[in-house]
């Protein structure tokens, strides 16, 4: 096999992970837009806020430390103590769970029956408002996320591919990372998928999805599967926020992944989990190979923009998504 | 399963002179009252906008998100009063709403949708409760892979009132369970609710503007106009009643009359009752 075409095959496995990493984000914006009509646009914002959180919680840092050194002139940062990652995942998941708790009750609650747009607004107030609470709780330095992910290429893997080509060909060159964030959303999405599949509050979830009212009519709480989904969207949220922390750094950028989402979810549909899935592999494969084959004869930096021109694509000729909620119609 | 004896019946749901209103300004009920007896069929008739569906969501406490209030009167179901439940724990006290136009949940299959109607109850039975609906409704047994969204009218108002019977309820509030139905389907799905009332027990509220088929199933019957009730009595009673008659059944004893004759209001009002 040539060189080139080999390159090109690690092009796209590649770009199959970079995907993926783009689904978990998009994953989070579907679960709340198909339970509850809420496009939620401080999603990007959650996964930022939920990485700050893990490190600050890690790192032992005292949270809203600027506010209390300035209201009583201490000078405390730090606690001392570290925490292991797994308590400090847990002490974040349950932080998340509040989050949720409190968006319901404070902001969704009182705007029950409004028009799309307003909740719509209300999530870029979220988004504004989550923002300022993750400076103030953990300051505004860019962070590093000490879980001990494995990073860096693999070698085992080059060089057992290594001999596929010619001398020109050194083996595919993949990053421990991303193999791992490809591991972890395959699990968490099959999770996802059996939770909302084969349980009690799952099949709650799907029935909210469907008609709230008729959900509200035999006796499922509102308030309680929205507290429900925004908690496992929270979760999502953290897991999306780590894996790109480790890639980028914790900081403010962060929150911008929720841009990357919006092609995403233009491609697979709104509403649709393994559009979610598949939509990110699209991007993410479409955009480093267009940029590999493509991105040369016009200077490159494609990848800033290839996602969109796509997804105006598919809104053009099928604005529902590849795996939109089908509109049953009966005839 | 209501015998004459109507008056020693144990009352299982007192509406009393409740008014509401919807968005704060628009009055829809203006005092209505009404009981439901235990181990009856009672009927609720007038025309479109007569306020048959609010007062149902108004026991149910479905309202609410529809941004509509009672304001005033009481609503008590076995004595205690329930105006500020919500749904979820009246479903959990007995009652519980079919609504009006079906609202099955599309994508989940028929069995779902079912299982769904248990959502409340934590006593494990709902999958003997199952074999219970589908031995009602043997077609629902035939289409329980299917999605509900691709089963036909008649099969969504079975589904949907098979879904309010898991969660084995008292008192079951029907909202227009004939509408946009051929008139045989009307007629098996009523034979159903009568099924279930004397064998399982089951209380109905029913909510009907076929007032023909409502009026022979039924008990006792209360006929709402713009926002009040105007008559009640047994439904062997309206029936007969030449009012009900003529401005609801479309039958004249007096043959075809001009229709400036047609004095429009000659039923005695009740303002409160």
């Amino acid at each position: 096999m040539s060189a080139d075409f080999l390159y090109g095959i690690e092009v796209v496995i590649n770009g199959l992970m970079a995907g993926v990493l783009y689904a978990l984000v998009a994953l989070g914006f579907v679960l709340i837009f198909k339970a509850s009509g809420i496009f939620n646009y401080a999603q990007g914002v959650m996964a930022l806020f939920a990485a700050l959180t893990l490190v600050g919680i890690m790192e032992g840092q005292v949270p809203f430390s600027h506010l209390i050194n300035a209201i009583f002139g201490t000078d405390l940062h730090y606690f001392g103590w570290t925490v292991p990652a797994l308590l400090a995942i847990a002490v974040t998941v349950v932080i998340m769970i509040f989050f949720a708790w409190a968006v319901q009750k404070f902001v969704f609650r009182h705007l029950v029956g409004q028009e799309p747009i307003i909740l719509f607004m209300a999530t870029i107030g979220l988004a504004f408002f989550l923002e300022g609470v993750g400076d103030l709780m953990w300051g505004s330095d860019i962070r590093t996320i000490g879980l001990g992910l494995p990073q860096g290429g693999s070698l085992w893997i080059e060089e057992a591919t290594a001999s596929l080509g010619g001398d020109d060909f050194y083996g595919f060159f993949l990053d421990k990372l991303d193999i791992l964030a490809t591991a972890v959303a395959a699990v968490l999405v099959a999770a996802l998928v059996a939770f909302s599949q084969y349980t009690k509050q799952g099949r709650a979830m799907r029935a909210v999805a469907d008609d709230h009212q008729a959900a509200l009519s035999v006796g499922i709480s509102l308030d309680f599967i929205w507290i429900l989904v925004w908690s496992i969207a929270g979760f999502v949220a953290l897991v999306a926020g780590v894996l790109w922390g480790v890639k980028s750094g914790v900081q403010f950028s962060l929150s911008l992944i929720a841009l990357k989402a919006l092609p995403v979810l233009m491609l697979g549909g709104f509403t649709s989990i393994p559009g979610a899935i598949v939509g990110g592999l699209i991007i993410g494969v479409g955009e480093k190979l267009f940029e590999y084959l493509v991105g040369p004869l016009v200077g490159g930096a494609t990848e800033n923009w290839f996602a969109y021109v796509l997804a105006l694509i598919f809104l053009v000729f099928r604005p529902q998504g590849l795996f939109g909620e089908k509109i049953i119609e009966r005839v | 399963m209501l015998d004459s004896g109507e008056q020693s019946v144990e009352t299982l749901l007192e509406v009393n002179n409740i008014e509401v209103i919807y968005n704060h300004v628009i009055l829809v009920l203006k005092g209505v009252s009404l009981t439901v007896p235990k181990g009856g069929i009672t009927a609720l008739l007038g025309g479109n906008g007569a306020g048959k569906t609010t007062t149902l969501k108004a026991i149910s406490n479905l309202l609410h998100s529809e941004r509509g209030e009672v304001t005033k009167g009481s609503i008590e179901y076995r004595g205690e009063p329930v105006a500020d439940s919500s749904p979820s724990e009246l479903v959990k006290k007995g009652v519980i709403q079919v609504m009006e136009g079906r609202h099955c949940f599309e994508h989940l299959t028929i069995e779902e949708n079912l299982m769904t109607g248990a959502y409340t109850r934590r006593d494990g039975g709902a999958a003997a409760d199952l074999e219970m609906v589908y031995n009602y409704f043997p077609r629902l047994k035939e289409r329980r892979k299917s999605q509900a969204g691709y089963t036909s009218g008649g099969e969504q108002q079975m589904c949907a009132i098979g879904r309010a019977l898991m969660s084995r309820p008292e008192t079951i509030l029907l909202d227009e369970p004939s509408m946009g139905l051929a008139p045989q389907l009307v007629e098996e799905i009523f034979g159903i609710v009568k099924n279930l009332n004397e064998k399982e027990g089951v209380s109905f509220l029913l909510a009907e503007q076929n007032t023909n088929v409502a009026l022979r199933f039924a008990h006792h019957g209360y006929i709402l106009e713009s926002g009040r009730v105007v008559m009640e009595g047994p439904a062997a009673e309206l029936r007969e009643n030449p009012d009900v008659k003529e401005f609801y059944l479309g039958m004249s004893d007096e043959g075809r009359k001009s229709f400036r004759d047609v004095r429009s209001y000659r039923r005695r009002k009740r303002w409160l009752s």
